[in-house]
């Protein structure tokens, strides 16, 4: 007797979202950086209650300037990549191709105003208590979310301007703009401890 | 019950040095805490042996080989077995919230005690590695400090107050109560009180370094009457060396580097980096309970604590013979 | 259950699936091999390997500790011995080999090709290989960590730990974790996705239920010892305050940190093992699982409770008496499922008919020794009695009694009834027995007295002990029970010797077992299974019906079935890409990285573009794949 078979031949080669393997990855690992990043923000809170005063008598409230401008940067910076994450889901070349360069021009804008907070900005150094120590974590980390996103952004735009270009890279864009989208969240969450939370609490 | 059980248990174990400390209470939180720990134990023996028995009777009951057809599944057997695993289950959570409730009184019952008025106040200073103590009284002239080895009057709460001075050191006297840290950063306190006279072992409990092993706390409960003369001995300043050599010996004290670390009440030597040294002739041991306090390991201590309690604090250092014997002299009657 | 003749042209495609799937040979080829299989038998041996070497640091503890006032080891070498014994058994062998078990018969027991990312894989076990290498080299060289596998601080921070000796732990075990993370993801993508057709989440072996449960542990447990570890780094390396209480920093956020990761890593290191033992007693009872709902739902709610009891290791901290009295709780309450799943697995044997075989003997003293366990826990979950027990020899029975009673003991069950499918070849069940035997007898012999040691006020991490503290019997005692640990140890790895060398050929399905990964040949060919398996049952092997099975996938390249994650209906076919040095050299980077972090915080630079360059090299499109696409507007 033969056995019966399911024919899985006409099944498609690529899916997008919760379909992708690679989409379970990358949410994995956001899950990780999301708890380490909440982590943070719990020891920020927890030696909080080691002060009366908040910054420390000596040190400044971090100035608005700089990360706000930031957080606007990164806000607009959604609209192409929606754009772009649209796209690679219908695998069209230019759309994606343009979005990617510009939201990783955003990236570097971004990057370039996070340099001016922990250099002026923030206020303080790393080294002055455990303020500066734990705001420097925040922003760092979260940073060098931004920079891995961006990076990943520019080498995928790499690949489909160099070539050959894959269906596969489309999946890539496409989850890389789940990275991207919360990398905007965890500035939006970052911001409002450091910058607003101080003023408030 | 009790004593049954630590009867079976302990024996070869104890030897002749009696119980464990923990179980062989001296006050009453040691007391409770002893309770709450049979009543564990007891419920632990029956549900570890009924899982065995369970287990055993199971195995030998029920043999087969691998050749054995798979068992089929039987809707009268598989209900049977769901309510005794259901009834298990429900024991189990019963078993928890009573040990739960058991654990609340025992734990209100301790904190009764931190209530009580403290007959005594002493705020022990841990740091690396050995206990400085210090008898706090409302009047600054009539407080002393000692070190390693404390009194406590019989049948009074004590407070006492936790302080480190580096790193996180942990206060535990078996005898008397459970343990508590010192963290730096994070003054705390516990109560204790001793039902009779006697003496207690202590011990630092949480690691603290090189010599962690070597941190040893002695109690010592007295009588009352007993207690206050020793508290008024304590609070006295040194004694006045009467035979040479132990003049000479304080001349060798006040001259050396004893004076950098060390206090001697009475005397021009007020440092505080070290223990205080006005009556650690009355002390039973040296260095945190490592050695016994004799003139041998005093001159031993002092001239290589390196070779008793090695990578500690205190520096060697070096007298020639004869002010060395007189320092040991000296230092021994400062009683 | 009558076998069926698989589809024609089943020969030629199981060439061509050998010369698709298979790793080229020679050193190269191991250096870069994709194969599940490999990857997690790499991890498998170099896990035992670290827990030999981890047992001969308990060994000269034991030598130490037998008589009062030893001088054969002095203080500074000990605390390294004990620092480097906790971080090798925690960090370089529980959990790692929990893992690689996972990483071997998830894909097997699910009826896939590999893992879902195969190329990670690959690169954990580098990054996991280096990390220990470097942590022992540090060891060998006297410059070991010695602050404990917990490194409190201030201890272990600048002020009372100079040189490197922490700064080699903090940088080496945030490293080594990063091979955990990448295995916990593994674990979770490979059974959300690539479970075979009618595998349903709810048809799952409950291995790989606890599997999952360990891997969304380690998602996320493990950020906290990262986050925390590179606190204390910073603190020594370029001066943040982080657990400095002079500049408001707090040494209770270190334990807060450490614990909120150290008490999951235990329950990651336990949840495993319980699988192995529900994969081990229905074999051996001839019948399915009993209570397969009540076993998945106390796995979940094991694992979510794992995450609320961290504060039970700091109950003799300066604390809020009301926080205190949650976690007493919670602690307890934990015991609930736990408690459901060994009246499961009791009422599995007791429904069943009891196969005697070595496999058996192991779960069967793992529920024993457990359960005792489990009952010094609950003790110690109250706080009255946790403030004498804490920081005793109590606790170390406590531990070793749920570790090695609770997780090494199913190990060495589990490593004896899948060795025929990993080698090919049967273990002895005479020298499995008696090995047995030795372990149980030995392993009460050492840990039991250490209860009394505790009661009797020992503390934990000292290097000697006075004669006067009535110690010496029962620390006489432990060192000869650990004797007779060591000689059962020894049978057992005699044991595994002996198979690989002598062992009788083991065939497909020794066990007369359930689980799919019995359907292949022992060990399996680098494809698996020839045709993809579909199932509608969870005991498939033991189940009457004839299930079809899945052709249609391609056989000239590496290609695999991607199903729906919550009722594993097909969805879609994935290429998997073959094996790659780039894996290995992005360890490297990241090795280079990390060790240069330890003298300058340059490293993370320098290991971020090292790592940037391995990565675009691993991920850029390798010449005509035949995979390339239009470009549409």
């Amino acid at each position: 007797m033969i056995r019966r078979t399911l024919d899985v031949s006409t099944l498609p080669t690529i899916a997008f979202g919760p379909r992708a393997t690679l989409w379970w990855g990358v949410v994995a690992m956001l899950a990780i950086e999301g708890t380490a990043l909440a982590l943070s923000a719990a020891s920020y809170l927890y030696v909080r209650r080691n002060f009366v005063e908040w910054p420390p008598p000596g040190t400044i409230v971090p100035a608005l300037g700089a990360a706000t401008g930031e957080l606007i940067v990164l806000l607009v910076s959604l609209s192409p990549m929606i754009l772009v994450d649209r796209a690679a889901r219908r695998e069209e070349y230019w759309p994606v191709t343009v979005g990617l360069a510009v939201v990783t021009l955003f990236g570097l804008a971004s990057l370039g105003l996070r340099a001016a907070q922990f250099y002026g900005a923030l206020g303080v150094r790393w080294d002055a208590h455990v303020y500066g120590s734990v705001v420097w974590l925040l922003l760092g980390m979260q940073a060098a979310h931004v920079i891995t996103s961006t990076v990943e952004n520019a080498l995928i735009l790499a690949v489909l301007v160099i070539g050959p270009v894959e269906r596969k890279d489309y999946v890539d864009a496409h989850v890389n703009a789940v990275f991207w989208y919360f990398v905007v969240a965890t500035w939006i969450a970052v911001y409002a401890l450091v910058y607003l939370a101080p003023r408030w609490l | 019950m009790s004593r049954i059980a630590l009867a079976v248990v302990t024996p070869a174990l104890a030897a002749c040095s009696g119980r464990p400390p923990v179980l062989d209470p001296g006050g009453p939180q040691a007391a409770r805490i002893a309770s709450y720990w049979w009543l564990n134990f007891w419920i632990a023996v029956v549900v570890l042996a009924a899982v065995i028995a369970f287990l055993v009777d199971t195995v030998v009951r029920r043999r087969a080989t691998l050749t054995t057809a798979i068992v089929p599944v039987e809707p009268r057997a598989e209900r049977r077995v769901m309510i005794g695993v259901s009834v298990a289950v429900g024991l189990t959570a019963v078993t928890l919230l009573g040990l739960v409730i058991a654990d609340a009184t025992t734990g209100r019952g301790l904190r009764s005690l931190s209530g009580e008025e403290p007959a005594v106040t002493i705020e022990v200073t841990a740091q690396q590695w050995w206990w400085d103590a210090e008898y706090w009284d409302p009047v600054p002239s009539q407080r002393f400090r000692t070190a390693n080895e404390i009194h406590i009057p019989v049948g009074r709460a004590v407070l006492v107050k936790t302080k480190s001075l580096d790193v996180n050191h942990s206060f535990w006297v078996p005898g008397l109560h459970g343990k508590q840290d010192h963290i730096p950063g994070h003054n705390s306190s516990l109560t204790l009180k001793a039902d009779h006279p006697g003496r207690f072992a202590g011990r630092c409990a949480e690691f603290c370094g090189l010599q962690h092993a070597h941190m040893q706390l002695l109690v010592f409960a007295d009588p009352p009457e007993v207690f206050e003369a020793w508290r008024a001995a304590q609070r006295r300043p040194a004694a006045e060396p009467t035979s040479q050599p132990a003049l000479r010996g304080r001349d060798v004290f006040m001259s050396g580097p004893c004076v950098l670390c060390h206090t001697v009440l009475g005397t021009p030597a007020g440092a505080r980096l070290g223990p205080d040294l006005t009556h650690v002739g009355s002390r039973t041991m040296l260095a945190a309970g490592t050695v016994l306090n004799t003139p041998g390991h005093l001159g031993g201590w002092i001239t290589d604590p390196q070779s008793i309690k090695p990578g500690n604090r205190m520096p060697a250092s070096s007298f020639p013979a004869d002010d060395l014997q007189a320092l040991i002299v000296y230092v021994s009657g400062l009683k | 259950m009558r076998r069926a003749v698989d589809p024609p042209h089943d020969a030629v495609a199981r060439v061509e699936l050998e010369r698709a799937w298979s790793t080229p040979p020679g050193f190269l080829g191991w250096l870069t091999s994709a194969r599940h299989t490999s990857v997690a038998t790499r991890y498998i041996v170099t896990a035992f390997g670290f827990f030999v070497l981890g047992g001969v640091l308990a060994a000269l503890m034991r030598l130490q500790l037998a008589r009062p006032n030893l001088h054969l080891i002095g203080p500074d070498l000990y605390n390294q011995i004990f620092t480097m014994h906790g971080s090798t058994m925690m960090f370089l062998f529980a959990v790692p080999i929990m893992e690689a078990f996972a990483i071997y018969l998830v894909p097997l027991m699910i009826g896939t090709r590999n893992v879902a990312f195969p190329r990670m894989n690959n690169l954990g076990y580098w990054i996991y290989l280096i990390g220990g290498i470097l942590l022992w080299t540090a060891f060998l060289l006297n410059v070991g960590p010695d602050a404990g596998w917990f490194a409190y601080v201030p201890l272990s921070g600048p002020g009372y730990s100079p040189g490197k000796r922490v700064d080699i732990w903090a940088q080496m075990i945030t490293f080594t974790e990063i091979a955990a993370l990448v295995a916990a993801v593994e674990v979770v993508v490979t059974v959300f996705k690539l479970r075979c057709p009618g595998m349903a989440l709810n048809r799952m072996p409950i291995f790989v239920w606890s599997m999952l449960v360990m891997a969304f542990m380690v998602i996320f447990a493990m950020p906290a010892i990262m986050v925390s570890s590179t606190m204390l780094a910073m603190d020594r390396l370029v001066d943040t305050h982080f657990f400095n209480p002079a500049e408001g920093g707090d040494a209770l956020l270190w334990q807060h940190l450490f614990w909120f990761f150290g008490h999951p890593e235990v329950y990651i290191i336990f949840i495993p093992a319980t699988g192995f033992v529900s994969a081990i007693i229905p074999t051996f009872a001839r019948r399915p699982i009993f209570g397969y709902p009540a076993m998945v739902l106390s796995l979940i709610a094991t694992g979510f409770l794992g995450f609320g009891l961290w504060v039970h290791h700091m109950f003799a901290t300066p604390l809020p008496q009301l926080g205190a009295t949650f976690f007493t709780v919670s602690s307890m309450m934990i015991a609930i499922p736990s408690g459901i799943q060994v009246f499961c697995w009791l009422a599995t044997l007791r429904l069943g008919r009891v196969v005697f075989r070595a496999p058996l003997l192991y779960a069967l003293g793992f529920i024993a020794l457990f359960v005792a366990g489990g009952l010094t826990g609950v003790m110690q979950a109250s706080v009255p009695l946790d403030l004498q027990v804490h920081d005793s020899y109590f606790v170390v029975a406590h531990f070793h009694y749920v570790l090695i009673g609770g997780a090494v003991f199913p190990l060495l069950g589990a490593l004896l009834y899948w060795l025929p499918k990993i080698s090919g070849r049967m273990p002895n069940e005479r020298l499995g027995r008696w090995g047995f035997a030795v372990l149980f007898i030995g392993f009460n012999l050492t840990f039991f007295p250490m209860h009394v040691l505790g009661l009797g006020g020992m503390p934990r991490r000292v290097y000697t002990y006075a004669a006067d503290t009535g110690w010496a019997t029962g620390n006489l005692m432990t060192s000869l029970g650990a004797v007779v640990l060591t000689i059962g140890f020894v049978l057992f790895l005699a044991n595994v010797a002996w198979t690989l060398r002598w062992g009788p050929p083991a065939g497909d399905d020794p066990w007369s077992a359930s689980t799919l990964e019995w359907a292949t040949s022992s060990p399996p060919p680098s494809y698996n299974f020839a045709y993809l398996p579909t199932v509608d049952d969870r005991d498939p092997l033991w189940s009457p019906t004839e299930q079809p099975v899945v052709t249609g996938l391609r056989t000239d390249v590496r290609e695999i079935l991607i199903t729906d994650a919550i009722d594993a209906t097909p969805d879609h076919r994935q290429h998997l890409d073959g094996g790659s040095i780039w894996p290995f050299l992005t360890a490297v980077a990241a090795g280079i990285g990390v060790i240069t972090a330890i003298f300058t915080p340059w490293g993370v630079t320098i290991g971020a573009v090292l790592c940037a360059i391995t990565l675009t090299g691993w991920f850029w499109p390798r010449v005509p794949s035949g995979r390339e696409a239009r470009r549409s507007a």
